[in-house]
């Protein structure tokens, strides 16, 4: 049944496609999401279906593999995969052809493994799924396959639980799992989007590789149009459950037909042209110096880890300094122990002239005023049940006796400062989209008015368009109210879209350091060459 | 790993201690005590001399300080002191009376982990809305139940209205039958609340999906991925229940009439029986301590996560 589906790469026009959708219509609860969406795709061909967070992509995807939520339903269209209509099939039936015919390779490979099996059952369970029996066989196949998608000692692997594993080893794994049978389509639901870039390099190679070797067409579904721009035949563009354009991946980024296609085109940092000179930030007063600061962490054994050690920078009035790095570079704590969340085990730290680690109490708290951090996720960094009056209102509370007037007068001035409406004032967190709550939590850390703040990943969880905007909101309240920035990123693309100098981080030591376009243009080093290497749309830059 | 084991052997000491330690000057704190009870006024008609005798016999007239240190010594030797109610050694009251308790609270456990795991299922794999919704609700319903009166309502129906259930000279099973009924659904009910909210929340687990992916059917995913990460935190409240569980028992062994460690307590609260009260404390945080410990020592092997070395380079 699987050789039957699977044929050799398209060769000319006459191939029947592997997979057409046409005029397929998803409800939820009856209320349609998308409409009339519609594409088709070559033996292996890939295809990226690229969105933002509610454009339909990933409920098309589901209908695709038959797994919708179970309050969603196909209502119009159909769904031929080699020309059978799948769409109304039983669920049994669909049970046979996944994994062997059509397989997934989902987005966060944190969540995507059960933490109570290890590896090898739940990659020999494919096989046991699809009729295989002996043991001695499958456990053969499955080191063979643990070990050809780069995982060293694959024994080991076998033996080991999903947390004994890094997200770049759990992804790998993932990928074996939906490979194993040598599926004629794999769906690749934003494989990389919770992984380091580097790691994501590697990984969207591996799918490109094992693609080219078994045939398997890819749907990849992405927010990101440079991840796109580089690995996909074609692309197809959703909005609002709607098909916005599709073509063939060069033409599509060459000449987009569809306003919406150029926006995101304008708005992805990798693929837009490098930020505008900002000149005559640096060289001012410095508001933030770091001198060979060292942070260690106890370990389970009694022993201690450096997380930091001897990382030194500073950063002027009015600019924006990034420190940059993949998870576990040290680049969080060392933005904590500027705020004054932890006290430095070495070196020095002077914010605003004032050493955090030598302050107690109430001067410690007064400190703290004038440095606010904003965290990464807007979701969990708002209280649900707080309305956000009473979340931006709090920190006023806190630190200024005002009168309930003056206090009202500030929060609306804030509001307005980061463009949300003042009708949103009454709302919670739970009844805002991604962009509003994290205008939200800039506005808690403005109310104070702070002279520095700490952007810990602060845009790395929004779409691309979203994320254009609140980059073009830091900008402007920067230019305006003269705020320094520190600004902690994994995402280079975004870095040298808002930064005056960076930092690179790698193992707790500062690689390399510099203006932004020196360190982007000519790095010194190869870890640095090495990350700005893997920042995707390269193809297209050139 | 076996300094781990000391230290948690430890820790439970230290609680027991703590325990006894807690019950000894509550008891103190009482006005009164069993020998007043017992002998002062009504029938006997003793003269204050001759209580005070019987009080210097039991060393109820020693400083405070003096009765602790004797009774943890006691305690630690195996020796509980005396009854003053019944007279006879503490020890031989608990050996007499522990049986029955300890075959009601087994088999009521048994019976609420069965009940919940049933209400969990239906309630959550039921075949039709309604009757899923219905048993979603069960729980709130159970947990709101009193024991007594449930006790009363089952001896009412099954034992005088149906006669299933003989009140006269049961036969040693027979008169477990409603009592353990009784104990069990107030103890099934949080245990099916949090089963049904883990079947819930590990079901739209993205690793769930994923299975399916592989083309596992609802049924497979269900038995080989969602239920044991389900019940892993169920695990962790089966100590908490146990304290349910002798609540329980004092109230039902009264209302059935059954003699165990619960009947010993509420008699020995009636003659303020400090001795007695004493042990029984003992012997429910013994149980606490040992259980929580068990499943403090299990959860390793039922969750890979919590075992100790091994970790990769992230």
């Amino acid at each position: 049944m699987t050789n039957a589906l699977l044929e050799p790469r398209a060769v000319g026009a006459e191939t029947r496609p592997l997979l057409r959708i046409s005029g397929l219509e998803v409800a939820y609860d009856g209320v349609p999401v998308t409409h009339d969406v519609g594409f088709e795709m070559a033996p292996g061909e890939v295809v990226a279906l690229v969105g933002e967070s509610g454009s339909g992509k990933t409920t098309t995807a589901q209908a695709v593999i038959g797994l919708l939520p179970p309050n969603g339903e196909i209502t119009r269209g159909e769904i031929r995969l080699n020309g059978e209509e799948v769409s109304r099939w039983s669920p049994r039936r669909f049970d046979s052809i996944r994994g062997s015919v059509v397989s997934l390779i989902p987005q966060d490979p944190g969540a995507s493994l059960n933490p109570v099996l290890t590896i090898g059952a739940q990659v020999s369970e494919v096989f046991r799924l699809h009729g295989r029996r002996d043991r001695a066989g499958i456990r053969a196949e499955v080191l063979a396959l643990l070990e050809r998608v780069g995982l060293s000692q694959p024994e080991l692997r076998f033996r080991q639980y999903p947390h004994e594993l890094s997200g770049g080893m759990k992804q790998r794994v993932l990928i074996a799992m939906a490979l194993a049978l040598k599926p004629a389509l794999v769906i690749a639901d934003e494989p990389t989007s919770a992984l380091d870039v580097t790691v994501q390099k590697r990984i969207l190679d591996l799918i490109d590789e094992l693609r080219a070797e078994n045939g398997t067409a890819v749907l990849l579904v992405t927010h990101d149009l440079a991840v796109a721009a580089d690995r996909a035949d074609r692309i197809v563009v959703m909005r609002g459950g709607r098909i916005q354009e599709q073509g063939p991946a060069r033409e599509l980024l060459a000449a987009p037909k569809e306003a919406y296609t150029r926006r995101l085109l304008a708005d992805a940092p990798s693929l837009s042209a490098p930020a505008l000179a900002r000149p005559g930030r640096l060289g001012g007063e410095t508001a933030i110096e770091v001198r060979g600061l060292v942070q260690n962490f106890p370990t389970d054994r009694g022993g201690s880890f450096r997380a930091v050690s001897n990382v030194s920078f500073s950063v002027a009035r009015g600019s924006t300094h990034a420190l940059v790095g993949e998870s576990g570079s040290g680049k969080t704590t060392t933005a904590r122990a500027v705020v004054g969340l932890r006290r430095p085990d070495g070196g020095k730290i002077l914010v605003n002239g004032q050493d955090p680690a030598a302050l107690r109490g109430e001067e410690l708290r007064q400190f703290r005023r004038r440095i606010q951090l904003v965290y990464q996720n807007p979701f969990a960094s708002l209280d649900p049940r707080q309305s956000l009056r009473a979340a931006v209102e709090e920190p006023l509370l806190n630190f200024e006796p005002l009168a309930k007037a003056e206090r009202e007068r500030r929060v609306h001035e804030v509001f307005a400062r980061v463009q949300l409406a003042p009708e949103l004032l009454e709302r919670r967190p739970a009844a805002l989209s991604g962009g509003q709550r994290q205008r939200a939590a800039i506005a808690r850390a403005l109310v104070l008015k702070p002279s520095i703040l700490v952007l810990d990943e602060a845009v790395s969880a929004l779409d691309v368009t979203v994320q254009a905007q609140i980059l073009r909101l830091l900008d402007e309240l920067q230019r305006d109210l003269g705020l320094t920035y520190l600004f902690v990123s994994h995402d280079l693309a975004v870095v040298r879209a808002i930064s005056d100098t960076v930092s690179v981080l790698q193992g707790g030591e500062i690689r390399e350091s510099g203006p932004v376009a020196q360190v982007f243009e000519a790095p010194q080093t190869e870890y640095a060459r090495q990350l700005i290497a893997a920042i995707p749309g390269r193809l297209r830059r050139g | 790993m076996t300094r781990r084991l000391l230290e948690r052997l430890g820790q439970a000491l230290l609680v027991l201690w703590a325990a006894f330690t807690i019950a000894f000057v509550l008891l103190q704190l009482m006005p009164g005590d069993a020998v007043l009870i017992k002998f002062v006024g009504g029938d006997l008609g003793l003269s204050p001399e001759a209580v005070a005798e019987i009080r210097a016999f039991y060393g109820a007239d020693a400083p405070a300080w003096r009765r602790y240190l004797d009774a943890l010594a006691g305690v630690v030797t195996g020796d509980f002191g005396y009854s003053i109610a019944s007279g006879v050694p503490v020890a031989e009251e608990i050996r007499t009376n522990l049986p029955a308790t300890l075959w009601l609270a087994g088999l009521a456990f048994a019976l609420a982990v069965g009940l919940a795991l049933l209400v969990a299922f239906l309630a959550t794999l039921g075949p039709f809305a309604w009757l899923r919704g219905a048993f979603q609700a069960l729980p709130g319903l159970m947990v709101s139940i009193p024991v007594f009166w449930l006790g009363v309502l089952l001896i009412q129906i099954f034992s005088f209205k149906l006669g299933w259930v003989s009140v006269i000279a049961p036969g040693p099973w027979e008169r477990l039958v409603l009592p353990v009924i009784a104990i069990s659904i107030p103890i099934a009910a949080p245990l099916a609340q949090i089963l049904i909210r883990n079947l819930d929340a590990v079901s739209t687990a993205p690793f769930v999906h994923v299975a399916r992916a592989k083309g596992a059917s609802r049924r497979w995913v269900m038995l080989r991925h969602v239920l044991r990460n389900a019940l892993l935190p169920a695990l962790t409240i089966a100590g908490v229940l146990f304290g349910e569980l002798l609540a329980g028992a004092v109230v039902t062994e009264t209302v059935f009439g059954l003699n165990g460690i619960g009947r010993l307590a509420e008699q020995a609260v009636r003659a303020q029986d400090a001795a007695v009260l004493q042990a029984v404390v003992l012997i429910a945080a013994f149980g606490f301590v040992a259980i929580n410990l068990i499943v403090d020592l299990l959860y390793p092997l039922f969750d890979p996560r919590l075992r100790r070395g091994g970790r990769a380079p992230a």
